[in-house]
């Protein structure tokens, strides 16, 4: 469990590791919190020739509110999203996703830059940054672009982040006026990881569902906003016979994984059913009063 | 190999200096360079926590970090929580309500208790349970390491 040799650099400014990434190409890699990244290094599925750590860097850690919007950095720990008063009030989707995150000792290292920019099929975080719409900052030596969480993940393990790329910041709407939020997830019982995980932010108006959002982690090989449930929900009066119809469209066009811990067909139904009670439980945290359906 | 770098860590109030190679994690850095073996290495995938330590006041496990991303930090060991002959009340607390029967989880279990105290020193049971989800114990079955944490919250709070 070691990993094949590699050079080390701290860059204390982003200039300087835009720099190093940029001569390095593909043979470096950002090192964050690193529990993305080691573990794949100690079983040398990545053999990086160089890491370029960015903890000595000043600014890219850290939560404040600008106007409507929530602005996390990147390297800010799940333990500290988790933890965020600030957030609890403003975006409380995010610490209810951080929370469930792997366990205290991983909550402590692991950032939501470095978990983003791995993008495992199965990050919790990533099905919260689909519901919300968050923003990614993106900073390269080309300069600053901003990318949509929907155009961010791309395929298994793949991003649109470019080789010399660095993932800076996250911004993510104050959610104002009568929102409920909720994530759950089913974890598999060793990793934590979820075979399915989904997250939900609405805003009703009356018994209204007035907007929502829906992230899907785990369920295929990248994360995805649920659009179609989300169309099905919008402006419409919620009673769970819809919801259960709306749910059942999470899986369309979707092609489920499978493996040793949960076969496709299960993964769809748990992501069927876990967008219904993820609604559910918005609806409920907003206020919306909902007859209980049979069975759920 | 890659070129050696210096680390300076501050190990249970003790300054260290080494040359490492980056690759070196730091629970080998704790065992095999310094020589601090009360840090356990179970799975070494970072799932079991028994080389949980105490990184800037925060419990990591050591097999998912590089010495090198612990240059200039401060670290806290299981050799490090008694003070001369006295043990830790966490320390204690197992020791009274039996809460190990090989001990190998041990170390890890009382710095991630050691790290829920700091955040919550009066924690409820659940909040214990949730605290060490990332040790496994197989001897115990966890209610008399529960029962242990309790009693060095009991004991921290007089």
């Amino acid at each position: 469990m070691i990993p094949a040799p590699f050079d080390h650099i701290t860059p204390v400014t982003l200039d300087e590791a835009i720099r190093a990434l940029t001569s390095h190409g593909e043979e470096a890699k950002l090192l964050a919190g690193g529990h993305s990244l080691l573990p794949l290094m100690k079983l040398r599925l990545a053999s990086p020739k160089l890491l370029i750590d960015l903890s000595k860097i000043p600014g890219l850690a850290g939560i404040r509110q600008e106007g409507d919007k929530m602005t996390v950095g990147a390297l800010t720990t799940h333990y500290q999203i988790e933890s965020s008063e600030l957030l609890k009030e403003k975006c409380p989707l995010l610490p209810q996703t951080a929370r469930v995150i792997g366990d205290v000792q991983v909550r402590n290292r692991g950032t939501i830059g470095g978990s983003l920019a791995h993008a495992d099929p199965a990050a919790d975080l990533a099905a919260a940054m689909l519901a919300l719409g968050a923003e990614l900052r993106v900073r390269g030596a080309q300069g600053e672009r901003w990318l949509k969480a929907e155009e961010f993940f791309l395929d298994l393990m793949t991003t649109a982040l470019s080789p010399s790329e660095i993932l800076t910041e996250i911004r993510v709407p104050v959610l104002s006026g009568r929102c409920g939020t909720a994530y759950l997830k089913l974890p598999q019982k060793a990793s934590g990881f979820a075979l399915v995980g989904v997250a939900v932010w609405l805003r009703a108006d009356g018994g209204l569902c007035a907007d929502i959002g829906v992230g899907v982690t785990g369920l295929g090989a990248k994360p995805f906003r649920a659009v179609r449930v989300e169309r099905h929900l919008r402006r419409k009066r919620l009673e769970p016979a819809l919801i259960e119809t709306a749910s059942a469209e999470v899986t369309l066009r979707i092609e489920p994984l499978g493996d040793i811990h949960a076969s496709a067909e299960f993964r769809a139904h748990l992501a069927r059913l876990y967008t219904y009670r993820a609604i559910v439980e918005a609806a409920r945290t907003a206020g919306i009063s909902l007859t209980k359906a049979k069975g759920k | 190999m890659g070129p050696k770098k210096r680390v300076s860590i501050r190990i249970n109030g003790v300054n260290y200096l080494h040359e490492v190679e980056p690759r070196l994690l730091l629970i080998h850095y704790l065992r095999d360079v310094v020589g601090l073996t009360g840090s356990h290495i179970g799975c070494e995938t970072s799932v079991c926590g028994a080389c949980t330590v105490m990184l800037d006041g925060a419990a990591v496990k050591s097999c998912t970090v590089l010495a090198v991303q612990a240059d200039g930090a401060e670290v806290l060991t299981i050799e490090g929580l008694a003070q001369g002959e006295d043990l830790h009340p966490l320390q204690e607390g197992f020791w009274e309500c039996h809460g190990l029967q090989c001990g190998y989880c041990t170390p890890g279990m009382i710095l991630s208790a050691y790290q829920l105290l700091l955040r919550r020193p009066d924690p409820t049971e659940e909040e214990i349970r949730r605290a060490v989800d990332g040790n496994l114990c197989r001897c115990t079955g966890y209610q008399h390491i529960v029962d242990a944490v309790q009693y060095a919250a009991r004991k921290m709070k007089k």
